[in-house]
């Protein structure tokens, strides 16, 4: 029998996303740089789910780590990181918190407080 | 580590790196990055489809587009993440996730390959975010007069053009404070190059 190749990459595709059961779709949209910090019922219980989960909530339990971070650690794709992450916040076991997006919403003066912060942030490194 | 009131605003926000291949996009994260640059990877499925009436199958590519980021801590409550742009400027559908919401960004220009910056700054004034050029001079030589670049690439007067060294903390640091000062500027002036929703 003739090995169809073209189905080689769909097995490579399906693979990364079995940690969420196939789904490709975040209960929540996460951004890329949104800080993740584990409750406390996910000090609690966090540790009794799932390996990755378990493996989540030990991580932002002791810093706030990005979804990046996240993804890059556990060695994901940013994809299935953002399921598994909001499924935990879901199940209150993460919160998320958004990042603040220059130009979207919270005004101008949110923005330029903002801005201030970080100017004065990177003067002091 | 510090305990935050639990109603404090914790907050992240980020600057793109962007430039060609290898012009130093990683060098310049990892200057001035608390921790050794990571990186995080995306899949896309792209499903190509009616090409040939008599090919019933749907020809499905599947492409990993990596991305190095690096982390910088303002505060207690305010991370800033830089995030360099995938390598290879065709993958698109990662530029638009990274320069939502994004303070600004960096092109790091080679000015021995100053083409290869054409795409990122078509891609950042079409999405009117706010950039800077800075002319990356590996050998501590700059090859061309700032001037002559910045008429090369037809960027408007008001963009800062700078020459940084992207191994040296100082410099980058340097590069980010002129981003973030311009972007401010900008804001003040009304001129709102993407900001203000």
């Amino acid at each position: 029998m003739v090995v169809d190749r073209d189905h080689e990459p769909t097995g490579a595709l399906v693979r990364p996303y079995a940690v969420t059961r196939g789904r490709t779709r975040p209960r929540l949209e996460i951004a890329m740089e949104a800080l993740v910090e584990t409750t406390a019922r996910g000090r609690l219980n966090g540790l009794s789910s799932g390996r990755e989960q378990a493996t989540i909530a030990g991580m932002c339990g002791t810093r706030l780590q990005s979804l990046a971070e996240i993804a890059a650690h556990m060695r994901m794709p940013l994809g299935v990181a953002r399921v598994l992450v909001a499924d935990m916040a879901a199940d209150g076991l993460l919160a998320v918190h958004e990042p603040s997006g220059i130009g979207d919403g919270g005004g101008d003066l949110v923005g330029t407080e903002l801005l201030e912060r970080v100017l004065s942030g990177l003067r002091r490194l | 580590m510090s305990i935050r009131q639990p109603n404090n605003r914790v907050t992240s926000a980020k600057i793109v790196i962007a430039g060609g291949f290898g012009v130093g996009k990683t060098t310049l994260v990892g200057s001035v990055s608390e921790i050794t640059p990571l990186t995080t990877e995306a899949i896309m499925t792209s499903a190509s489809e009616g090409v040939d009436d008599n090919d019933m199958v749907q020809d499905k590519t599947t492409t990993t587009v990596a991305m190095d980021f690096g982390r910088i801590t303002i505060d207690s409550d305010l991370i800033l993440y830089l995030f360099g742009t995938p390598g290879q400027t065709r993958f698109w559908f990662m530029w638009d996730e990274l320069v939502r919401g994004a303070i600004g960004a960096v092109v790091i220009v080679d000015t021995r390959r100053l083409a290869d910056c054409f795409a990122a700054i078509d891609f950042f004034e079409h999405r009117r975010l706010p950039y800077l050029i800075a002319l990356n001079c590996f050998d501590g030589r700059q090859h061309h007069d700032v001037n002559d670049v910045r008429e090369a690439l037809a960027v408007s007067p008001n963009t800062p053009i700078v020459t940084t060294d992207a191994r040296s903390r100082e410099s980058t640091k340097q590069v980010l404070i002129t981003l973030v000062e311009y972007v401010l500027t900008m804001r003040r002036a009304g001129a709102g190059a993407g900001v203000g929703a």
